[in-house]
């Protein structure tokens, strides 16, 4: 049975279309990312599943129980959810022991019993020793561990996070994306994930939604979303990529799926010329006008292969490679 | 290990919509609005077109009201005053606010503190010890002067119309002060730096930059000081009236002596409330001007620009309006409060206790007065921060649709002058059925009422800076709203209710134009002491009861620093 189930969810606030027909369904212990630009709706649809926001159509059910609909919604304090927030929503005035076992003591929780959960969540997300610090002692990374600590401990049923790492620094947010993928291995619970940056998703995710102006545009696991991009917008969204008109059909073609040589290739090539290129370390990114065309493709090549701007060369393009889109 | 306290997978019921407790929050708070607010506004308005005799609709009080030249007179005295004491206060607080908080100047902190010793001074307080200073022939400046020069008599006279804007500029420039540092902290240097580096000196990047930059501020403070000014009662009272002029207020206190006429009062007031009104929104629409970045933004890094010899120069301007503001009337009151009798100077034969004694002991009502004072100040300080605190709240959640109406009613008695909110109070709760008059509840109304802006702005301010993901935090993890309140949000908020409720408190301790019209026998507040006692010209007990209230404010604004910062009254919340 699925664990989580969003019905044709929709909603409005006026006339403005935040979240249109919604449907999703997560398996227990799944992991899934809704991905899209900001204004896509995305959190919009974690907060209907936190029973913050009622949907305007459809329902969204929990182990086969309806817990939203528009004629009423569980309210968030009895969904045994968790969430974590993107401002962490750490309480100020409570200690970092206070804040991981506030939802222990709401759940009644003997004393002893909650002490030995807050401890052993601190040992598991490396803040024990930080167990008796104000929040305001500590910094963000470290303000994050407790946030995924106190909603880890008590053992949601699911667990929401709303674009938890977009106020940390670019190192910190490459760490954590991988401690968050380690407790779910861990915990094993099932989570949606709301973020705007596609290597986290790529990185955490069993499954990726992507979303546009309200919409599903795609939903499938990170490679498949590479690989075959269904639309346009996904295909330019997940990566970069060339988008080619061929046969009055549209195709999307990845810069590093383009092989680049000074000799004609056996396989099916075209003649092309450098017109730009910028060094990036870790590859060469190449803008590469065929002769017969007026737009230049981008192509990735390793940093030993150099080309010079002007330099005549040869595209040798897979046609498997080329991904029918929208 | 399963969490088995919540209701399980199998019992989550979807609440229906039909309803839903809050809305009797929301009709209970609409309740205690309309009582505070829009009613007595409603009961002056009708009052006003109400016959005294038959209750029918005419516009005879309002001819009563301006049938009389010196009626009409009184009302362009208010203007001018207004204006030429807001017009002096501008001159004491800009350079001051400038000074304090962007240069060198030494002893910033010292002026500060001075500003905020000014601030804490009755109004009706300063007037006293002006009038032993300046009063003709006796005031102390006069015999200086006499003494000095060997002339006749001396040139000072408090009781004449330059006397009393003097008093009343020396006790209101600290809100032009407060408005101006405001406005003045928000200008980077950075913006500062850019026109030196333009080739603008300190003098022209002052003129052309900073001073425009707070502008707005600046003008918005003239217009609360100007305001004020107009609905001053007590120092109207204690110096126009002797030197025989009257204006609005003075007016309107006639009005409502023996016997009272509410009915002419309440037409009388229409001009001061509608001056009120206007100034108000033009001062509102001047400061939240978009385009003024530097009111807008972030501070950036501020430092203090270098005054070189002038920062001495500077600071004795300073050190000129305190001695004017503070300096010297707390000197000479101190002196009229432990003198036999005040006008026998400083001798140690003239010294004595007796005056505290008296006023304290002795004195059929002094000292009840000022129980009352901070019992009822107390009572409606609180009553108004719980009414501030649920409204900012319901308005901030957007909990209710139409939320921001509650917000507006609660900063609407704002402009409603004491005087004014009190004629409102009197026709609608004097008479039957609730025949308020003479308890205390009808001063607590009033209080609560008069001051509840205050502590709904600064209510507002601290709910606004709490993130509600705080809240939501709480829920998600199975607790309820009423949890979340009780141990998140009041936690994170007392400090800053501390500090609203004192912000209410402290002025409602001294509140006099309000209650002159409303204290009955029984209920007769410090205040209202303290103008009876001028009245009879006992000096020295009034000096005494007065410094005993200042007294009584130090402690209140010691907790208040340290709860929530050192310059917490000189705020633009605090206003």
């Amino acid at each position: 049975m699925s664990k989580l189930v969003l019905k044709n969810v929709a909603r409005h606030y006026g006339n403005v279309e935040a979240v249109a027909d919604f449907s999703l369904e997560l398996k227990p212990g799944e992991f899934v990312s809704l991905l899209g630009p900001s204004g896509c709706g995305k959190t919009t649809t974690l907060r209907m599943i936190a029973g913050f926001v009622p949907p305007s159509e459809g329902t969204i059910e929990m182990d086969g129980q309806v817990i939203s609909s528009p004629s009423g919604v569980v309210p968030p304090e009895r969904r045994r959810m968790s969430m974590i927030f993107q401002s962490y929503a750490i309480w100020p005035n409570m200690t970092v022991g206070e804040n991981v076992g506030f939802g222990l003591q709401v759940r009644k929780l003997p004393k002893a019993e909650i002490e030995r959960r807050v401890d052993k969540i601190l040992d598991i997300v490396q803040m024990r020793a930080l167990r008796d610090r104000y929040p305001a002692e500590l910094s963000g990374g470290q303000q994050q561990r407790v946030a995924l600590a106190r909603a880890i401990v008590v053992e949601p049923e699911v667990l929401l996070l709303d674009e938890p790492l977009s106020n940390l620094d670019a190192n910190l947010r490459e760490e954590m994306r991988f401690e968050i993928r380690r407790l779910h291995d861990e915990f094993k619970i099932t989570t949606v994930y709301v973020t705007h940056d596609q290597g986290e998703a790529m990185v955490t995710s069993d499954r990726i939604v992507v979303m546009n102006k309200g919409r599903i545009e795609q939903i499938d696991p990170p490679q498949v979303l590479y690989a075959k991009p269904k639309s346009r917008f996904v295909a330019g969204f997940i990566g970069r990529t060339n988008i080619v008109q061929k046969d009055g059909g549209t195709y999307s073609l990845r810069p590093q799926s383009i092989g680049l040589s000074t000799s004609r290739p056996a396989g099916n090539a075209v003649e092309a010329e450098i017109v730009g290129r910028s060094y990036l370390g870790e590859y060469w990114d190449y803008q590469a006008k065929p002769l017969s065309e007026t737009k230049a493709l981008r192509v990735s090549a390793a940093p030993s292969a150099i080309f010079e701007v002007g330099q005549r060369v040869w595209l040798e393009i897979d046609p498997a490679a080329m991904v029918r889109v929208e | 290990m399963t969490v088995s306290a919540l209701p399980t997978a199998a019992t989550p019921s979807v609440r229906s919509r039909g309803f839903d407790p809050t809305w009797l929050l929301w009709i209970a708070i609409i309740a205690v609005l309309l009582f505070l607010v829009v009613s007595p506004f409603l009961h002056l308005l009708v009052t006003s077109f109400k016959s005294e005799k038959t209750g029918a609709f005419t516009f005879a009080n309002y001819a009563a009201a301006y049938g009389r030249e010196r009626y009409v007179q009184a009302l362009i005295n208010s203007l001018e005053l207004g204006a030429c004491a807001a017009l002096l206060a501008g001159v004491f607080a800009i350079p001051l606010a400038w000074a304090v908080s962007r240069t060198d100047m030494p002893g910033r902190g010292l002026v500060r503190t001075l500003v905020l010793a000014t601030f804490v001074t009755p109004p009706y307080t300063g007037a006293v010890a002006w009038i032993l200073l300046a009063g003709p022939n006796a005031g102390w400046l006069n015999k200086l002067f006499v003494m000095l020069t060997g002339a006749e008599s001396g040139p000072f006279n408090i009781y004449s119309f330059p006397g009393l804007v003097l008093v009343i500029a020396l006790y209101s420039y600290p809100y032009i002060f407060i408005f101006t540092t405001a406005a003045l902290e928000l200008v980077s240097s950075e913006m500062e730096d850019a026109a030196n580096i333009l080739g603008a000196g300190t003098w022209r990047t002052m003129r052309r930059v900073t001073l425009p930059l707070a502008m707005p501020a600046i003008l918005g403070g003239l217009i609360i000081c100007f305001l004020e000014a107009i609905a001053l009662f007590a120092s109207p009272a204690m110096i126009a009236i002797p030197a025989r002029f009257n204006v609005v207020t003075t007016q309107l206190f006639q009005f409502f002596g023996n016997p009272v006429r509410v009915e002419v009062a309440a037409a009388y007031a229409m001009p001061l409330l509608v001056v009120t009104i206007s100034l108000v929104v033009v001062q509102r629409i001047m400061t939240r001007r978009k385009g003024f970045v530097a009111l807008t933004g972030k501070g950036g890094e501020r430092r203090p620009i270098a005054l070189g010899r002038g920062r001495w120069l500077m600071f004795g301007y300073a050190m000129l309006i305190a001695t004017l503001s503070v300096f010297l009337p707390y000197m000479f009151l101190l002196q009229a409060a432990f003198a036999k009798a005040w006008g026998r100077g400083f001798g140690l034969d003239n010294l004595t206790f007796k005056n505290f004694h008296f006023v304290l002991f002795e004195h059929a009502t002094a000292a009840t007065s000022v129980g009352h004072s901070f019992l009822y100040g107390g009572a409606s300080a609180t009553v108004a921060t719980i009414i501030a605190v649920g409204v900012a709240y319901i308005v901030n959640r957007r909990l209710i649709p139409f939320a921001d109406g509650l917000g507006f009613l609660c900063v609407a008695p704002f402009v409603i002058p004491g005087v004014v909110l009190a004629i409102g109070f009197y026709s609608a709760y004097a008479p039957p059925p609730l025949a308020l008059y003479g308890t205390a509840w009808l001063l607590i109304l009033a209080f609560t009422t008069r001051f509840l802006p205050i502590g709904y702005v600064n209510a507002n301010a601290a709910i606004r800076s709490l993130n509600p993901e705080m809240e939501e935090a709480v829920r998600v993890l199975g607790g309820s709203r009423m949890t979340a309140m009780r141990r998140v949000v009041a936690p994170l908020l007392k400090r800053s209710l501390l500090g609203a409720w004192l912000l209410m408190f402290i002025p409602a301790t001294r509140e006099l134009s309000s209650a002159i019209f409303l204290y009955g026998p029984t209920t007769k507040v410090v205040a209202v002491m303290i103008f009876d006692m001028s009245d009879e010209g006992n000096f020295e007990y009034l000096a005494a009861l007065a410094l005993i209230l200042q007294a009584l404010t130090l402690p209140m604004l010691w907790i208040g620093q340290r709860a929530i910062g050192r310059d917490f009254m000189l705020r633009r919340t605090a206003t």
